[in-house]
Order: structure tokens, then C-alpha cells, then sequence
């Protein structure tokens, strides 16, 4: 990641929480900024409502599961401002031991249906979700698919009204 | 029909829970509705997804970058080498190489023709679900001409696999661009006839106008992009905002309309296949690199008849001629290939068979990018790229590790938002509401599901 210096997001970021940004620049042309999970609700609720920054579109949220380094989780948010046509990523890591971030579903209606998504796949549970529960796999599935612990061919017990 | 509001009289009611699906005629694929109804407005509705869930996602972390392809192509089925393309940049991105620029220009044909592929099937469809079977069938006929350009370049209709890291599986065959122009003069009227058939018709104004209101502060907050956040008003196509491939040197519009319902988004979609239209013929026009010379004689051989004729030693004039092979081996040759793929990375691009064959080193190349635990790798790092699928933003977000596989592939499909604010869009309408507001949506399950 190279950093930014002339940005303006990136600036007002560090300006305003300083050490809750760990690490912000330009990977690969996309603006990316690492932030703490404990204020993440904060940051992000920031960068919706200056009206100089205006991220009113939360694009994407989804995980990713580094199994081989620490911490294992990662969050990852696509901010899109339309105003001003630009993009921003913010990436959080996260323990295995405590993988819980605090909900957007107030801030981006879209939240909710991509918290689930997160939580189905991932385990990583959402502080606040109104309604957290597992959105693509049914609901008696045991496991969370997508982390890398979970085999691909694993068989689940059979549900149904004879089992 | 307008949203409205009465007030319950004062005796015992109760709602009623209809199941709408999974299983249904009417929905596009797997999905389930709850509605709850009283009488025939809809009350709440919750919207179930995951029936077409086929673990697209897991499966690319388990197979090579090159081989993810023909998953892709099961994403959105309908337009299916948008979803090649934009899993090939986001993978050239995480190299940081950009393919020449002929093969910019036919992706972005192939992209083009494939969003008229959607279009024409979302409006059918949606036609036909409120009973206007003409304008279907008509629509129908035109896909099929499409289909067969489709066909003609890539071996098959909709699971095409075209598109390769780093280039494109073939160069376009001779005579493609007359037969897509002629393809493109018989489209033209018949979205002039569906047009006069559907854009003033009285009844099909009375159910889709008014119906599916969602307000551009939900859609945006919904992250819904693509015809619906059009139809809402707000001029965001990536192509534009965001533009990947040769998109900034072609002439189009983004149709916007303001009411944000139904008929607003049938009067995108028709209006985006039209600019497609244009892109198609700007791109053909000025696409780089003219027809490869052919014999030098003019001839155009068959290759089954040239080996009989060699059989018995007549092999005169066939040296450098070029023998008309199979349909889904044209454009493969080495000529041709070296326009469309990015030859000179042999770590990522196979060799053409002429070098394969003819020399170790393409040998080599070859065998290092087919065989197990070696094929392409791509430095480790993360990259996202979003192409304008049918849909909206299909974004494809990849962690590489360095290793021949993936360590994460994301997908963000368009239709995972418009489906999550489709309760909203529900509530308040009738039953028979239900229908022409789903099919707007134009949900594709294996996009949603993944």
C-alpha cells in the first residue's frame, strides 16, 4: 500500500481518529484505510454524515478469513460517495476469540441483508443486528462455510420430517 | 395503481401468510416470499433467499485463478461474459497488466452483447408475466440472433467460459463483425415494434406505473445500483464513474428516469439496449487490427478437404493457406492470438498450439501453467474491480496469497440489494403487484445466491 498524502478523506480519517486508522493509502488505485473495531460504528458514521466526504452508499460488506495470521478475521467495507464519485475501503482485522463488530444497519439500510450474509458465512456476529440470523445456508446448518477450517465436502446431517 | 392506505374496519380481522415460492411459475428462480395479506393488499412481505446458493465462493478458493471461468459464467446466466470479464480484471488488476487493445475492444463487445441478452430477457419476461405474450416471443427472437453471434465466437450460448487472465480464449472469427452489424439492423425494429407494442399501452402503464415505489434515499441507502438506482434518478453506471476496459472512448448516454417505479425501469432497461446498440457499433468500427490476411491466393480451404487432397500428394497451392477449421477453434491460431493475449507473459497466458508444438519453450510454458500445483500466480495482495453488470455494480473482490489458487474471491452481485429492499417495495400494493415488481427487479438467483 503506498500512502496518500493529498487526499482528502484520508486526511479528514487521520485528522479526526488518529490512532483508530491504523494504516490508510492507495492499494492498487483504490483508497484504503485499516481501522480499530472498537470505533468503526464512529468512523463510519463520519464519513456518511460530513457533508464534505457524503459516503451515502455502503457497496459491500463481507469477510475474509486469514487462517494463517493473526488476527484471523477481516471486515471489509466498500464506501462509495456519489457526489464526489469516490471510493474508500476500510478493512478491520479481528480476533477469532472475539469476532463481534458493532452493527451499521442504522447508518445503510443495505447492512442488514450483508451483516447476515457475514454472519452465515463467517461467524463474525454484529452488535445491535435487529434480526442476525443466517441468510443463504438454512437455518439448522451447523458450521460457518466460508472460514478456512470448514472442508468443501463436508456432509451435514440430514434434516427433513423423517430425521 | 397507487400505494394506499385504509383503514381497517372495526371487527375482528386477521392477516393471512401466502407462501410465494420457492418453488413458483412466476418467480425468476428460487426465491421465497412471505406476504402477509389482508385481502389483497400486502401487509409486510420477508424475502428468503440461498435455494441457488452453489457456493461460488468457496469453490474458487479450491480450484486455479483460470479455472474459476466457468463459475463465473454461472453467476449472472443470462450475461454471463460480464461476470468473465469482470473476474479477468479483477485478476489482471492483482498483476497489474492490461490486455492489448484489441482485446479491450472485444470485451467490451461481448459485455455489450450480453447486457442486450439481460434486457431482452428481463422485459420479456416481465411482459409476459402480465400477459403480453407478443412482445416476448419477440424479444425472445432477437436473443436468439444474439445467441448465435454468441455462439459463433465462444462454442455456446450461455455458459461460455470465454474470457481468460489475461486475454480472451479466441480472436473473433472472420465475417463477425458484418454478421453482428446485421444482427444488430434486425434488433432494431424489434425493439421499435415491443416499444409501440408496450411503452403507451394503456393496461401495461395501469400495472407497472406507480407499483414497486422505492425513493431514491432507500434505494441509495440500500446500495441498489444499476437500471434501479436510474430509474430512481441518479445517474450512476460504472462505465461512466468508474470506467474499465476502452468504455471512455465510445459515445454513450445513461438513461435516467425520475419515478422510480416499475415502468420507469422498463423504460431504462429499453432505452440502456439501445446505447448498448451504440457502443457495439462504435466499438466494431474502430477496433484495432483488420481481418488477418487469409491465403495468399484468396482461398478459403476446408481443412478435411485439404488432407484428402494431400492424401494424394495435390499440395500445390497450399502452402501458407489458412483452412476454415472448426467454428470454436476459430481465431485460436498463433496469428491471431498474439492480437488478443498478452503473449509475452508467458506466466499467465497459454501458448498458442503452434508454439506449444514447435518449440521447448512454448512446451514448457505450457505445461507450467496446466499441470497441478503450478499454473498462474499472481503476487500476493488484495484487488477489487467493479464492471456494470446487467444488473448494476458487479464487483469482484480477489486475495491472492500467491499461490495458484485464490484466498478469497468475492463476488458482490447487483441483486443481492434490490432483493433486500424488496419487502419494501411490496408492502402497501396488491397481491397481483407482486409480480411485475419482482420481475423489474430482473433478480438472477445465481447471482443473488452465489
Amino acid at each position: 500500500m503506498e500512502p496518500c498524502l493529498e487526499n482528502k478523506t484520508l486526511q479528514a480519517l487521520n485528522g479526526r481518529f488518529g490512532g483508530a486508522i491504523r494504516e490508510c493509502g492507495l492499494d492498487k488505485g483504490a483508497l484504503v484505510a485499516i481501522a480499530a473495531r472498537e470505533r468503526i460504528h464512529e468512523i463510519i458514521s463520519f464519513l456518511r454524515d460530513d457533508p464534505e466526504l457524503d459516503f451515502n452508499m455502503l457497496i459491500d460488506l463481507f469477510g475474509v478469513d486469514y487462517s494463517r495470521s493473526q488476527p484471523r478475521f477481516e471486515v471489509i467495507y466498500h464506501l462509495h460517495s456519489l457526489k464526489r464519485n469516490e471510493r474508500l475501503r476500510i478493512r478491520v482485522r479481528i480476533e477469532e476469540s472475539d469476532c463481534q463488530l458493532d452493527t451499521i444497519t442504522d447508518l445503510y439500510a443495505a447492512a442488514n441483508w450483508l451483516e447476515r450474509e457475514t454472519w452465515d458465512m463467517y461467524g463474525i456476529s454484529f452488535k445491535g443486528h435487529p434480526d442476525l440470523k443466517r441468510i443463504l445456508m438454512y437455518e439448522p446448518f451447523e458450521g460457518h462455510p466460508l472460514r478456512r477450517d470448514y472442508p468443501i465436502n463436508r456432509r451435514q446431517p440430514l434434516i427433513g420430517p423423517n430425521n | 395503481m397507487e400505494k394506499t392506505e385504509e383503514k381497517t374496519p372495526e371487527q375482528h380481522t386477521e392477516t393471512m401468510f401466502l407462501n410465494v415460492g420457492p418453488s413458483h411459475p412466476a418467480m425468476h428462480g428460487v426465491i421465497r416470499i412471505i406476504t402477509e395479506l389482508e385481502g389483497e393488499k400486502v401487509r409486510g412481505a420477508e424475502v428468503e433467499i440461498g435455494y441457488l446458493h452453489r457456493c461460488f465462493e468457496k469453490e474458487c478458493e479450491s480450484v486455479c485463478w483460470n479455472q474459476a471461468f466457468p463459475y463465473t459464467d454461472r453467476l449472472n446466466y443470462v450475461s454471463p461474459l460480464i461476470n468473465n470479464v469482470g473476474w479477468a480484471l479483477a485478476v489482471e488488476k492483482l498483476f497489474g497488466v492490461t490486455v492489448p487493445e484489441r482485446c479491450q475492444y472485444i470485451r467490451v463487445i461481448v459485455s455489450e452483447i450480453s447486457r442486450l441478452v439481460d434486457h431482452l430477457t428481463c422485459i420479456g419476461a416481465a411482459a409476459m408475466e402480465l400477459g403480453a405474450m407478443t412482445a416476448f416471443l419477440y424479444f425472445m427472437k432477437g436473443r436468439e440472433y444474439l445467441y448465435d453471434l454468441i455462439e459463433w465466437l465462444t462454442g455456446a450460448r450461455i455458459t461460455v467460459s470465454y474470457v481468460r487472465i489475461g486475454g480472451v480464449k479466441g480472436d473473433l472469427p472472420e465475417g463477425f463483425a458484418e454478421k453482428t452489424r446485421a444482427v444488430l439492423r434486425e434488433l432494431d425494429p424489434i425493439l421499435r415494434e415491443v416499444d409501440k407494442l408496450l411503452t403507451r399501452n394503456r393496461i401495461f402503464i395501469d400495472r407497472m406505473k406507480g407499483v414497486g415505489y422505492l425513493d431514491r434515499e432507500r434505494s441509495l441507502s440500500y446500495g441498489i445500483t444499476g437500471p434501479l438506482i436510474r430509474a430512481a434518478g441518479v445517474p450512476y453506471d460504472v462505465r461512466k464513474d468508474m470506467p474499465y476496459l476502452v468504455y471512455d472512448r465510445f459515445d454513450f448516454e445513461i438513461p435516467v428516469a425520475e419515478d422510480c417505479d416499475n415502468y420507469s425501469r422498463y423504460l431504462v432497461r429499453m432505452e440502456e439496449m439501445r446505447q448498448s446498440i451504440r457502443i457495439i457499433e462504435q466499438a466494431l468500427y474502430s477496433i484495432p487490427g483488420g481481418a488477418i490476411a487469409v491465403d495468399p491466393y484468396g482461398k478459403e480451404l476446408v481443412g478435411a478437404d485439404m488432407i484428402e487432397k494431400a492424401k494424394l500428394g495435390l499440395t500445390k497451392d497450399y502452402l501458407g493457406a489458412k483452412a476454415r477449421v472448426d467454428l470454436t477453434l476459430d481465431g485460436t491460431d498463433k496469428k491471431s492470438a498474439a492480437r488478443v493475449n498478452l503473449v509475452e507473459k508467458r506466466e499467465m497466458i497459454l501458448p498458442s498450439k503452434e508454439e506449444c508444438y514447435g518449440n521447448i519453450e512454448g512446451l514448457m510454458a505450457h505445461f507450467m501453467l496446466v499441470m497441478d500445483n503450478w499454473g498462474i500466480r499472481p503476487p500476493a495482495g488484495e484487488a477489487y474491480q467493479a464492471v456494470e453488470g446487467a444488473n448494476g455494480e458487479l464487483g469482484f473482490y480477489v486475495v491472492s496469497d500467491g499461490t495458484n489458487r485464490p484466498m478469497r474471491a468475492r463476488c458482490r452481485g447487483p441483486c443481492f440489494f434490490p432483493m433486500a429492499a424488496l419487502h419494501e417495495m411490496l408492502t402497501g400494493y396488491m397481491v397481483a403487484d407482486i409480480v411485475p415488481t419482482f420481475g423489474s427487479i430482473n433478480m438472477i438467483a445465481g447471482e443473488l445466491d452465489r
